[in-house]
């Protein structure tokens, strides 16, 4: 199967410190792959620089809109990254607050509309089109989050797993072909999780977008990803299904170094 | 409430400020006559004053601390002034309705001199809605609003005196001109953290009042530009009185189109992303929204606002030098968005009307106007930082689909 | 070629001054990540209290070197109890608030004691005393480098050395550095950061003060805008040098100074302080890191 995303020798330095030390990864379309590891691996940066959150120290990010078509990605902004179609979502949650929860994911359809200033003052006939539907479309996904109780609702007002699934309906309204999700699961309760478990599987069923999550909670990593990747020190360790890499020395012994608990 | 205790700390804070301001509050020295004045009366009332607004003060501080852990628990708290602040509730139109009515009956009631000032407060609530698309919308604190402002006035001044241009062809120009120094400070800046725009802001702004103090070839220096035309009507020579009348409708067209505008844009996809920037700049990045140009269209579109009220500001007054665009507008103009509340049109106009009718009504008042202004600024950012009528965010009614 | 000389003379007087008052700055940055718009306030109001105080003094007779110690000693005092209740007032209820709060607030804080020191005393200029004595050695230098020029570089100097051992060495400078690194973590470590954090603001005060006893004295006037100027320009200091950092605030408060200097002397002493705004618009945008820093990270 063709890869969309290809990341080849991704290094990151921080002054001495070296982050990402020759990453490589590929993600084939739908597909799920779960990226673990101990904290401090260097997770959340390879999330930063595939988003253009940092422009990496060295190697390549490469996409394929087509099949034998590549775009290298290296040093590109956030927001053309997003535009792209690779969008994230955050360890510790940063929706808009004083913002309303159906106007959090319309701003995800930022990118995918076009009208500016001037057609706002007008309210020309193509910006009321424009307008409406974004509202539909970003409230359709809210209803497939079953958030659709909270429309009017300032972001800040929701729940905590409400927020949290808030978060990737938001991604998800930029109509991206890979999700990024950082630690989806941290803080939800076992019913909460489960339900996140679904949801992330009917994304992939349903619109064939492929996922890439950090996750610490093994048991979701392990019934959802079709892939486990495991990083330490800012390298691979290790890769594949999930019952091989359950029984992977290496990944044992990385995790038996740390106070972790699986 | 008032206990011991209470009254024990209420005293040291009055003690602490009594020490505080003794020096200059108390004293008073004539270096050159070598006079010292004692006013012991002030002391008293520094004692007094902050004996009782520290009882205020802490009962506020209170009230704050409640709120905030009613959000945490998940109560829901009712703005003071939600009723107001409902956008489509059917008061509303009636409400408008009356203003409009009382607006255009104005002139005709109350006296020329009534009329100017009302002139005066409808050009700041223009420049405070034009702040507020900035700082209210963007979360971009500007404290070289004045700047764009006194674009608008030269552009206006300077363009009559030397091509003889007229009110109407300067109006559109001044805009442009406006937003053409905007986009001129905003693009290298605006890629510049929060705090450092301030100050960026800050220095702009004082740069251009000193070059146009000091560059006396092109702005005539401190002494100003005079003889400036009134707004005319084709065909018609107003007497001043008239022309009073006139400029005050014409102010509020501009303040009416300015609401029409504020209120379309808030709700629009780009006002969305102004507001989403504020909000948190990663996460709207991260969404896919350009940060440098939507920053540069709310911060050019500020500056063409105040490049419009400059140009009006000079047909008004028909002299202008740089004492009028000194910080302390700018100044003037934050406290107006701040008082009203950030990103709140109804809150702004209501900013600008308490602002600058106190200190010309209340003429006991007007000494103590700067003084009041920074106490409003930092009160209202510690006590109620939403502002006297808070924004409230759309609602949408989803037809057919919504229960 | 004396002319030069004079100039660089005028620059160190100038950034000596710029670097006391950038410290201030510099440090509150460094540890609440705030721009205290109010600190040319306490700058002011250390001037002024000096003012009063020596008027006072002059005039129950003490003699002039009691005058320029209790002056300066009060002064100081007074703008560290100003700094430190400002603290309180208008930053510590909005430590969690969003960024615009404070900074509004800041604002707010610097109209609001720039208004009260107009009203409650005049806002005229109002002559200064000249503290420094005249040093005999200097007077055939007097047109180059003044008595009190001299002072005042001395003066930095010297403060900036206790300064620097201060943070290096002791015990309230390690928990400064702690808490300017992390405030949790500072928190969890035992140290106070509300002391740690109103301890800075007495200091940066004070050096505020010390700048305008010394500049005051060598101008010869003040009156209650002094500090907004001022404090816009030791900002630039601050800036220039790289914000947070001290010996960056001391450089850039002697680039600020030469800059000024060189420019108000060879170019045009009209635009003494557009040089000032410009240098401070053009380092934001091409270097907002400062000169000292290596990594440019916006």
């Amino acid at each position: 199967m063709n890869p969309i995303l290809d990341v080849s020798n991704l290094t990151m330095d921080f002054g001495g410190l070296r982050a990402l030390d020759n990453f490589d990864l590929n993600i084939a379309k739908g597909e799920i792959v779960a990226l673990i590891g101990p904290n401090g691996a260097g997770k959340t940066t390879l999330f930063n620089c595939i988003t253009g959150m940092y422009a990496p120290s060295g190697g390549d990010i490469c996409i394929y809109p087509d099949v034998d078509k590549k775009v290298r990605l290296n040093g590109l902004k956030p927001n053309m990254i997003t535009a792209k179609g690779m969008t994230r979502t955050f360890q510790n949650i940063r929706l808009f607050p004083n913002m309303t929860v159906l106007e959090n994911v319309m701003i995800g359809r930022h990118c995918r509309t076009s009208s500016g200033i001037l057609s706002a003052i007008l309210r020309t006939s193509s910006a009321r089109k424009e307008e409406s539907g974004i509202v539909e479309h970003s409230y359709k996904i809210l209803e497939k989050f079953g958030l659709n109780d909270f429309v009017n609702e300032l972001a800040r007002n929701l729940p905590y797993g409400a927020q949290k699934r808030l978060e990737i309906a938001r991604a998800l309204a930029t109509d991206p072909f890979l999700l990024l999700l950082d630690e989806p699961a941290a803080g939800l309760n076992s019913r909460e999780t489960k339900e996140l478990d679904t949801l992330i599987a009917n994304i992939r069923n349903e619109e064939k977008i492929s996922i890439l999550l950090i996750e610490h909670d093994m048991k979701l990593v392990m019934s959802i990803s079709d892939r486990v990747v495991v990083m330490d020190y800012g390298k691979k360790i290790a890769q594949g299904p999930p019952d091989e890499i359950r029984l992977n020395p290496a990944v044992i012994k990385a995790y038996l170094g740390e106070e972790f608990v699986a | 409430m008032l206990n011991l205790s209470e009254i024990k700390r209420s005293l040291l804070v009055s003690l602490w400020f009594i020490f505080l301001t003794f020096p200059i509050m108390v004293i008073r020295v004539n270096p050159i006559e070598k006079i010292v004045e004692w006013r012991w009366g002030n002391m008293l009332l520094v004692g007094i004053g902050s004996f009782v607004i520290s009882f205020i003060w802490r009962y506020f501080i209170r009230q704050k601390e409640l709120g905030l852990k009613k959000i945490e628990m998940g109560e829901k708290i009712t703005p003071l002034l939600k009723k107001l602040a409902i956008r489509e509730s059917k008061y509303v139109k009636s409400l408008f309705l009356t203003l409009v009515i009382a607006a255009v009956l104005f002139p005709f009631v109350f006296s020329t001199y009534q009329t100017t000032i009302m002139t005066t407060v409808l050009m700041y609530v223009v420049l405070g809605l034009g702040l507020n698309i900035v700082v209210g919308l963007a979360g971009l604190l500007d404290l070289g609003y004045v700047a764009f402002y006194a674009v608008g006035a030269y552009s206006y001044a300077l363009l009559n005196y030397h091509f003889g241009l007229g009110f109407w062809t300067v109006l559109p120009l001044g805009a442009i001109m406006g937003a053409f120094f905007g986009i001129l400070l905003g693009f290298p800046v605006l890629r510049l953290r929060g705090d450092y725009l301030a100050i960026v802001t800050l220095g702009f702004g004082e740069i251009i009042r000193l070059v146009l103090e000091n560059w006396n070839e092109f702005s005539f220096g401190p002494s100003g530009i005079a003889n400036i035309p009134r707004p005319s009507f084709p065909g018609i020579q107003f007497s001043l009185q008239q022309a009073t009348v006139y400029q005050y409708f014409l102010t509020i067209g501009l303040a009416v189109f300015t609401i029409f505008v504020v209120n379309r844009l808030q709700d629009s996809r780009i006002g969305r992303a102004w507001i989403a920037l504020r909000e948190d700049e990663i996460a709207c990045q991260a969404m896919g929204v350009d940060k440098v140009r939507t920053k540069l269209s709310a911060f050019a579109l500020g500056a063409t606002w105040a490049g419009m009220v400059g140009v009006m500001f000079a047909a008004k007054t028909t002299f202008i030098n740089p004492a009028s665009f000194t910080f302390i507008e700018s100044a003037l103009i934050l406290s107006i968005v701040v008082l009203g509340g950030m990103g709140s049109v109804p809150g702004v106009i209501i900013g600008a009307f308490i602002l600058i009718l106190l200190p010309e009504y209340l003429r006991a008042f007007a000494e103590y106007r700067m003084l009041l202004f920074g106490a409003i600024l930092v009160l209202m950012m510690v006590f109620r930082p939403q502002g006297i009528i808070s924004n409230v965010r759309r609602t949408y009614e989803l037809k057919g689909i919504q229960k | 070629m004396e002319y030069f000389v004079q100039l660089l003379l005028g620059g160190l007087t100038r950034g000596s001054i710029y670097a006391l008052i950038a410290l201030g700055y510099t440090m509150v940055y460094g540890i609440i990540e705030l721009i205290n718009f109010a600190h040319g306030e306490i700058y002011m109001i250390g001037a002024f209290t000096a003012l009063i105080v020596s008027s006072v003094l002059t005039l129950y007779g003490f003699n002039e070197f009691a005058i320029l110690v209790l002056a300066s000693l009060i002064a100081v005092i007074y703008s560290a109890s100003y700094g430190f209740t400002v603290e309180k007032i208008a930053y510590k209820p909005l430590r969690s608030a969003p960024r615009l709060s404070p900074l509004i607030s800041a604002i707010g804080m610097s109209i609001f004691l720039q208004n009260y020191v107009l009203l409650a005393q005049t806002s005229d200029f109002l002559p200064f005393p000249a503290l420094i004595p005249e040093f005999n050695f200097l007077k055939n230098y007097e047109h180059v480098f003044s008595s009190s020029e001299l002072v005042i570089v001395l003066t930095t100097v010297i403060v900036m050395t206790i300064l620097t051992l201060l943070i290096k060495f002791t015990k309230i400078g390690k928990a400064m550095r702690a808490t300017a690194q992390d405030k949790k973590m500072a928190m969890l470590v035992g140290i106070n950061v509300n002391r740690i954090i109103s301890v800075t603001f007495i200091i940066g005060s004070s050096l505020a003060a010390i700048g305008g006893i010394l500049i005051a004295s060598h101008i010869g006037q003040i009156n209650f805008n002094i500090g907004f100027i001022a404090g816009i320009k030791a900002f630039t200091a601050a800036v220039l040098g790289g914000i947070g950092s001290i010996p960056g605030a001391v450089l850039g408060g002697f680039v600020l100074g030469w800059t000024e200097s060189f420019a108000t002397g060879y170019v045009s002493s009209d635009y003494e302080d557009v040089f000032a705004f410009a240098l401070l618009v053009l380092i934001l945008i091409f270097r907002p890191a400062g000169i000292l820093s290596v990594k440019c990270e916006v």
